[in-house]
């Protein structure tokens, strides 16, 4: 399957040393790339709809289990700010903000391309592999919004006395803005994982143990001011809030005034570490690999 | 009786080569353990924040649920010992056409197929577990007696069956579409149910995980016979009976799908 993404690239012609490649050639390459793996994705339209459908289930669990706690204490709401409707809602904003920003495969399919050598091509080639793969994320995401969108949709409907409309336009739009950091923050803190693959056999563990506690922190399981405050306080020191909560909070009005804006720098900042870090971890891996593959 | 102790002496054989190959790779062995580990704290941090906002999930208290997390945890470690990895790689047999030469050998298939590879860090996780649920008894001052003990290590040991059968049902799909994987994962996804409380659900989503695929039932009945729950004798007996129903269906599909099995290779 990606054999076909490799082949595409013989197309342009290696560049003579020095030339700067222009501008809108660069774009052209990474577009290309989008679209091939566009069609690669969508050939697994019937996994992902799978996926999509099974993950229902412990969402509607979940639900079932928050909507007894509130039907049983009418308390619940009082010290956690949420009422049960904005409980039901965060959970399906988490099942929306996961489809459109998280990374599934990505991370195994750079470990396997490093494991594999195939990244040997990219070394001789005008092609960036970290641009390359977050072309193929970027389209990855779409596929699989594609194929879920329309059961997630479903899925909502039938919760609808529970939704929530963001506070106002701006907000919404700055929610979105927001949405675009939290992919790239997933997306550079996984490539940076990945190239453990570099140094290390097997990555698996390492992915999971990083995911569990993007599982806890990020704000998966709970949201995050259920919390004491300083435990949440603690959390917002690391890069995991960024990952999914902070845009959430964004959208139902939790995080408003001067909060927003600095939290959306914060997140900005993130991003450039989380940038810069798979950089030096590509670069610290590729002498590596030089230095035995060749 | 000959057979039996025959197929006993295969599975020791399967048993040693399983042992050889994890200790092969020792680090990833214990770095497995540590995300099972990490995972099982992420359930317990759950429930310590549920609590927060409550004081009991319909009749249950916060250490009857911790109770539940380790049964749930117990039994799904143990089901991932003996079968996960074998369920979730017959798609490979099937799609490389090394089933073929399963099928050859002067053994049972399905006992071969299902049972072939040993995932022993599942057993030091299912010990964690046990550690986890001793304590919350202890918390609930539980003092169960051999029959409860008895019973709750019985229905526990058909959870795991009742896990394997439907499992393999899914499994076996892949004669048909040869890549089963995915919903082999999916049917993972259940095991996220098996840790709720059953008072936590109502209406069809409780009937359809209570009666078609209870795996509403699989952790909560052992658990409430163990901690004084039981309500009735019809959960457990439920659990049997819908555990039998499976395990018949599972076998009889597994046969017809031998059945019809064409060799990918050839």
């Amino acid at each position: 399957m990606r054999a076909r993404g490799k082949f595409s690239f013989m197309l342009y012609a290696p560049l003579e040393n020095g030339e700067k490649e222009p501008r809108r050639a660069r774009m052209k390459k990474y577009l290309h790339v989008i679209n091939i793996g566009l069609q690669n994705n969508l050939q697994y339209r019937f996994n992902y709809l799978t996926r999509t459908l099974f993950s229902f289930i412990p969402l509607f669990a979940m639900l079932s289990l928050w909507r007894t706690i509130y039907r049983d204490n009418g308390q619940t709401g009082a010290h956690n700010g949420y009422t049960e409707a904005q409980m039901i809602f965060y959970y399906l904003m988490v099942a929306i903000v996961d489809v459109m920003t998280a990374v599934n495969e990505d991370d195994w399919q750079i470990a396997a391309d490093i494991r594999e050598g195939n990244i040997s091509q990219f070394l001789l080639k005008p092609v960036d592999y970290l641009w390359y793969r977050l072309s193929l994320f970027f389209s990855g995401r779409l596929a699989f919004i594609s194929m879920a969108a329309i059961p997630l949709a479903i899925f909502i409907f039938c919760f609808r006395q529970y939704f929530i409309p963001p506070p106002d336009a701006f907000t919404f739009g700055i929610f979105l803005v927001s949405l675009v950091f939290t992919a790239l923050l997933q997306f550079f803190i996984s490539f940076a994982m990945a190239m453990l693959a570099f140094w290390l056999l097997e990555i698996t563990t390492f992915i999971f143990i990083l995911f569990a506690f993007e599982y806890l922190a990020s704000g998966h399981l709970f949201p995050l001011d259920v919390l004491p405050p300083l435990m949440k306080q603690i959390l917002f020191c690391t890069p995991f809030p960024y990952q999914l909560y902070f845009s959430i909070s964004i959208y139902m009005g939790k995080t408003s005034g001067a909060a927003l804006w600095l939290g959306l720098v914060t997140q900005i900042l993130w991003v450039i570490v989380a940038y810069i870090f798979a950089r030096f971890m590509w670069r610290r891996g590729v002498k590596k690999y030089s230095a035995f593959g060749g | 009786m000959k057979q039996l102790t025959r197929y006993l002496s295969l599975y020791a054989a399967l048993w040693k080569t399983s042992v050889t190959r994890e200790m092969s790779f020792k680090g990833n062995f214990i770095l497995w353990i540590v995300v099972e580990l990490l995972w099982f704290g992420l359930q317990l941090c759950f429930v310590s924040v549920l609590y927060s906002q409550t004081k009991t999930i319909g009749t249950w208290t916060p250490w009857e649920y911790v109770l539940l997390i380790g049964a749930s945890n117990f039994i799904q470690q143990l089901y991932q010992a003996f079968f996960l990895t074998n369920c979730t790689n017959l798609s490979e047999l099937v799609r490389t056409g090394k089933m073929d030469f399963l099928l050859l050998l002067p053994v049972n298939t399905r006992f071969l197929v299902s049972l072939r590879v040993v995932d022993l860090g599942g057993f030091v996780n299912a010990l964690f577990a046990v550690c986890v649920m001793v304590f919350a008894a202890g918390k609930l001052h539980l003092h169960p007696t051999v029959g409860q003990l008895t019973g709750f290590a019985a229905l526990c040991g058909v959870g795991i069956l009742l896990h394997y059968s439907l499992m393999f049902i899914l499994a076996t799909v892949c004669f048909w579409t040869v890549r089963a994987q995915g919903i082999v994962w999916g049917y993972y996804q259940l095991f996220n149910i098996a840790r709720m409380p059953d008072e936590a659900f109502r209406g069809a989503f409780k009937a359809v995980f209570t009666f078609a695929l209870p795996v509403l039932l699989v952790s909560n009945v052992p658990v409430r016979v163990l901690a004084d729950k039981i309500t009735a004798p019809s959960a457990w007996l439920l659990l049997l009976g819908i555990g039998a129903v499976w395990a018949v269906i599972s076998e009889m599909f597994w046969r017809y799908s031998v059945r019809r099995y064409t060799s990918a290779s050839s």
